[in-house]
């Protein structure tokens, strides 16, 4: 089996974070989740994506504050330091601008699993990618 | 088809070189065959940049041309064979090898040899001349076996100070070697610059370490007790102690072989031709240094060349002929510009003479032209040559506007605007016209330099050219319209400057709005933060406003710079560098109260770093209540206004500066523009502001201000240029306001003002009549529109302050709003906080961690 690019969900319990109306579109939010940060996006289409807070390639805490868009029509979210640009939807590097990861850190994010229910926003941590 | 003529080369130089090059590129039925003999062991390479030899160039990269050319089935290329005779009736040329070529046309392309004086002692080891690679090779390994030998410097002399003297001088410099000029003649390049620019050189020379001796004559070269070069002994002062001397003392045509054939000879040597390189004989040619053309030898590439070129159109069935040489020369010698062109000793009849010499850097100008003040007709530039590609072109045309423009430091006053004829000359080593430039572009669609310079071969030799052709090329790309794309970014393909106006137009005031009228998919982070600036700039509305925030780069985002660690530093606003002490202390006890890193930022203000997301709240609510407001640190906006200190106190200041500073800074607080823009305010023309590196610069004069635009410090330094000069207050206010107004709406994203203003068509002087002279007739909406940012601008921080919703954004964690982000670490430095590297994480020196800071709100 080929692990996928979003990273196997953990079939755990799911950890409810805040409710939905919380989010404002397009705007991200850092969540603290069994102490692993958590970057969570509300998109205009109502989408909800999570994926690693920690920018790999600054090694700061920041995914939360970048701008979501879109790359050939795959949602994506630029880092607020360096500007690398990544999928939501399966955590790829889509603009390294020409830089490499921190030491120690793979150049993707680890997606986490999320979803709304009772107006709830729920994540399900995933394996983080990469050893 | 006609049987292949043979043509026969002897010399393998330079313009051996592009005698054959020229040849294969025009002989396109393949009529001829060309063998080139070269007494020289290896392919023609570039003498002209021999020097780089000694700065690490390998022989192989001073190659001339592409190498395949000596793999073209009609060349062939005999290294290492001198032609030792010819037999005119036999048509055969022999080499030291006793080998013959019989030719049916016979080149003659032998240069000229390192001459020196009958000097007693020339003959010394020690003792070299300067004209080949082999020279070169052997003075380097002389010179370095010497300091080996000697265990200490090598004292290097160079006897004569014309261009080649001192391209040796430079030389032995780069060997470690010190090195003494001993020129004969009364100042340095006698034959290039007068007595003014010669002063000026000695000088620069000089202050570069080189020592000068003019007005000396060498008697003797002195051997030391092993017999090598030990001594200098002049014609009067005395004796010099030498370890290698180099002679450059200039070169005579190697016409050996012509005169063996009884080709006649010039009255100083070398073959005579006519206008079209033939010889007395029709079956021989003779070009570059060697030929005696219109009565004398020319010992420049630029000639040369043209010499080749002439050859081989008359072989071709063409009628060129020899033009007159270009004795135009520009070099960078030991790091010093020097440039002579045209009449450069005024010896036309009436000619005059504008001279500029500024002692303390070392500049000295002269321009000659015509009697009523109009015609160039050559000049001299030393210490500062950036006006030679734009000038020598210009030799027998029009300077245009003041020629004083071009004699005054750059940006003293305007440099006339002169387009150039298509004939004007703009590479003189390989002659290629302005025209045949533009023809690049416009004919063979090269739409880069490098694509220009291999289409024309302009730029290619000593390179003195290139932005010249480079602004050529760029004038010509933009009229053809091919211009690299100016598409914003994958969503709009719009430059920001249409974006800016399609938006004014359409009054469309939300992102989704415009992207979808105007753009596809839903943005990124380039286009979103560019639409929230034009908004910003347009509406004046929060930048946190409705869905603002979402389009906000980083820094907008939350109104702080974010670091590298993800925390922030608080930049309050301090106008013109003033500041009162209860701010001062109100900014320390918050930097102590937060454990905040405090520093003095290049813009007369205080920076507090190490901020978390959730602190700026409460920080900032501290700063507002006591009178601050936000420095805009984070924003493409206003940053500050600097200023000195001004009238108010210093003994010089001629107008209140720091007044002055703070009015524009209270201005333009907050207006949201391409990039950021800084401005200063200097007293006086000592500029203790620095104001001319800033996008819009002021200082004060006698009767008011005068205002500079389009400065740049970062990357690219630029000095700003004068925009009205003395105007009063008002006057001040007015102009600077359009000229921002104009950046703001037309420059592209994250466009200084100083590459705006270049691209700008027309420059400076077009956006002088759009804001001064009103040209354009927008003025009114210009000066509305600064009116309407003036009247509403508020203090975003307090804004902010005052509202819940936009508050939300300034929690660390949705579910743990005042859990300090864990992975901050940080370390004591001096005597203050600073981020952990990755080692000291790891080896545990981490001393303070964020959940043991204290946390006010
Ligand atoms: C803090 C400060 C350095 C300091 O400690 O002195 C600084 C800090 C930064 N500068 Fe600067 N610049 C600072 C004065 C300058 C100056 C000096 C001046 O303003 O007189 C210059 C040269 C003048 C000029 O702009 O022409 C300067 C030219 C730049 C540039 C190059 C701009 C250019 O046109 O090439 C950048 C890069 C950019 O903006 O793209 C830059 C970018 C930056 C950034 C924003 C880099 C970044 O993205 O993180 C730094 C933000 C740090 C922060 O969080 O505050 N900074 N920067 C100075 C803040 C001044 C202030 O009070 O606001
Ligand atoms: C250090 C230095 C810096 C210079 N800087 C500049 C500058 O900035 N600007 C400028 O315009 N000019 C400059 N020059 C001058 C420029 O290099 C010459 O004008 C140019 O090289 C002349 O080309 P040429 O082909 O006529 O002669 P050369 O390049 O001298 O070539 C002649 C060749 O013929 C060979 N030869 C001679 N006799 C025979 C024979 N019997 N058989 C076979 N081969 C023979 C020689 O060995 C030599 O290789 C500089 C010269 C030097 C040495
Ligand atoms: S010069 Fe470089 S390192 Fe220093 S503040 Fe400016 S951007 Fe940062
Ligand atoms: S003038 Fe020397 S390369 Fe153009």
């Amino acid at each position: 089996m080929t692990t996928t690019a979003s990273g196997v969900a953990r079939d755990t319990t799911t950890v409810a974070v805040c409710a939905y109306d919380r989010l404002t579109p397009e705007l991200g939010v850092a969540a603290l989740v069994d102490g692993v940060q958590v970057a969570i996006f509300r998109l205009a289409d109502g989408s909800v994506h999570a994926v690693q807070n920690l920018d790999p390639f600054s090694g700061a805490s920041v995914m939360s504050r970048g701008i979501t868009g879109d790359k050939a029509g795959e949602p994506t979210i630029a880092s607020p330091i360096y500007k690398q640009v990544f999928s939501l939807l399966d955590g790829r590097c889509l603009a390294t601008m020409d830089k490499e990861p921190a030491a120690g850190h793979e150049g993707r994010l680890t997606v986490h699993r999320v979803c709304v229910e009772d107006g709830q926003v729920r994540i399900a941590l995933a394996e983080p990618a990469g050893p | 088809m006609a049987q292949t003529k043979q043509i026969v080369v002897v010399g393998g130089g330079m313009v051996a070189h592009r005698f054959t090059e020229a040849m294969r590129a025009r002989d396109t039925e393949g009529r001829f065959a060309v063998t080139v003999l070269a007494e020289e062991p290896r392919a023609p390479y570039d003498r002209v940049a021999l020097t780089s030899y000694f700065t690490g160039r390998k022989p192989e990269e001073l190659a001339l041309g592409d190498p395949s050319l000596w793999e073209d089935p009609l060349v062939t290329l005999e290294r290492d064979a001198k032609a030792v005779s010819v037999d005119r009736a036999a048509r055969t040329v022999t080499d030291a090898h006793g080998r013959t070529y019989p030719y049916d046309h016979l080149v003659m392309a032998t240069g000229s040899y390192a001459w020196s004086p009958p000097v007693k002692g020339s003959d010394l080891p020690g003792v070299f001349v300067y004209r080949t690679i082999d020279d070169v090779a052997a003075l380097r390994g002389y010179v370095q076996q010497r300091r080996r030998d000697l265990g200490r410097t090598v004292r290097g002399a160079v006897i004569g100070g014309g261009l080649l003297g001192l391209e040796a001088a430079g030389a032995l410099q780069e060997l470690g070697a010190t090195s003494t000029v001993v020129q004969f003649a009364d100042r340095l390049m006698n034959l290039q610059v007068d007595e003014g620019g010669g002063q000026a050189l000695s000088r620069l020379i000089e202050n570069t370490g080189v020592k000068v001796r003019c007005n000396t004559a060498t008697e003797e070269i002195r051997a030391d007790k092993h017999g090598h070069v030990g001594s200098l002994k002049f014609a009067e002062q005395g004796e010099q102690l030498v370890d290698v001397v180099v002679f450059a003392t200039g070169v005579r045509p190697r016409d050996e072989l012509g005169r063996d054939m009884g080709l006649p000879l010039g009255e100083r040597g070398g073959i005579v031709v006519d206008d079209t390189c033939l010889t007395e004989d029709p079956a021989i040619s003779a070009i570059g240094e060697v030929a005696c053309i219109q009565g004398s030898c020319i010992g420049l590439i630029a000639p040369g060349n043209t010499m080749a070129e002439i050859a081989v159109d008359r072989l071709l069935g063409g009628v060129s002929t020899f033009p007159g040489a270009d004795t135009a020369a520009k070099l960078k010698l030991l790091g010093v510009d020097v440039a002579s062109f045209g009449d450069a000793f005024a010896t036309t009849p009436g000619a005059l003479e504008l001279t500029y010499a500024d002692p303390v850097a070392g500049v000295y100008k002269k321009l000659v032209v015509s009697d009523d003040a109009r015609t160039l007709l050559g000049g001299i530039l030393v210490g500062d040559a950036s006006a030679y590609a734009s000038l020598r072109p210009l030799v027998g045309s029009e300077v245009g506007g003041d020629p004083a423009g071009w004699l005054l430091p750059e940006g003293a006053i305007e440099r006339p605007n002169v387009e150039l004829p298509d004939e004007a000359g703009v590479c003189s080593c390989n002659n290629v016209s302005a025209g045949a430039i533009r023809g690049a572009v416009t004919e063979h669609g090269c739409t880069d330099l490098a694509g220009v310079k291999a289409c024309t071969k302009a730029g290619t030799s000593c390179g003195s050219c290139l932005p010249l052709v480079k602004k050529i090329m760029g004038t010509e790309l933009e009229k053809a319209g091919i211009e690299v794309s100016n598409a914003l970014c994958e969503h709009f393909a719009m430059s920001r400057a249409q974006l800016f106006s399609a938006v004014q137009v359409s009054e469309l005031r939300t992102f989704s709005e415009i992207i979808e009228r105007f753009g596809t998919g839903r943005g990124c982070d380039l286009c979103k933060p560019a639409i929230g600036s034009i908004l910003a700039t347009l509406y004046n509305e929060h930048v946190l406003a409705a869905d603002r925030a979402a389009l906000q780069d980083t820094n907008d985002r939350v109104m702080a710079n974010m670091q590298k660690d993800g925390t922030y530093s608080v930049v309050p606003r301090v106008p013109g560098g003033e500041i009162l002490p209860e701010h001062l202390i109100l900014i320390g006890q918050i930097a102590q109260d937060y454990g905040l890193y405090t520093k003095i930022t290049g813009g007369q203000r205080i920076d507090m770093f190490g901020a978390r997301l959730e602190q700026l709240p409460s920080i900032w609510k501290r700063l507002v209540d006591a009178g601050m407001e936000s420095g805009h640190a984070y924003g493409k906006s206003l940053r500050t206004v600097k200023s000195c200190v001004g009238s108010d106190w210093c003994r010089y200041g001629v107008q209140d500066s720091v007044g002055m500073a703070i009015a524009l800074e209270l201005r333009y607080r907050g207006l949201r523009s391409p990039h950021k823009f800084k401005l200063g305010v200097s007293g006086c023309a000592r500029e203790c502001a620095e104001a001319r590196g800033k996008d819009v610069g002021v200082i004060a004069t006698d009767k008011g201000w005068n205002v500079y635009v389009g400065g740049n410090g970062g990357f690219t330094p630029k000095h700003a240029q004068l925009l009205v000069e003395d105007v009063d207050d008002a006057t001040l206010f007015k102009v600077i306001d359009r000229y921002l107004m104009l950046y703001v709406r037309t420059a592209d994203r994250l466009q200084r003002t100083a590459p705006w203003q270049e691209d700008y068509e027309g420059g400076l002087d077009a956006i002088r009549s759009v804001i001064v002279d009103d040209s354009l007739g927008i003025c009114a909406d210009l000066d509305a529109h600064m009116a309407r940012h003036i009247n509403s601008y508020e203090d975003e921080w307090a804004a902010v302050l005052n509202d819940p919703e936009r508050l939300k954004q300034f929690t660390a964690f949705v579910n743990a709003p005042e859990q300090p982000d864990p992975t901050l670490a940080y370390v004591e430095q001096r005597g203050q906080r600073r981020p952990a590297t990755a080692s000291e994480r790891s080896d545990g020196s981490v001393l303070i961690a964020p959940a043991t800071l204290e946390v006010r709100s």
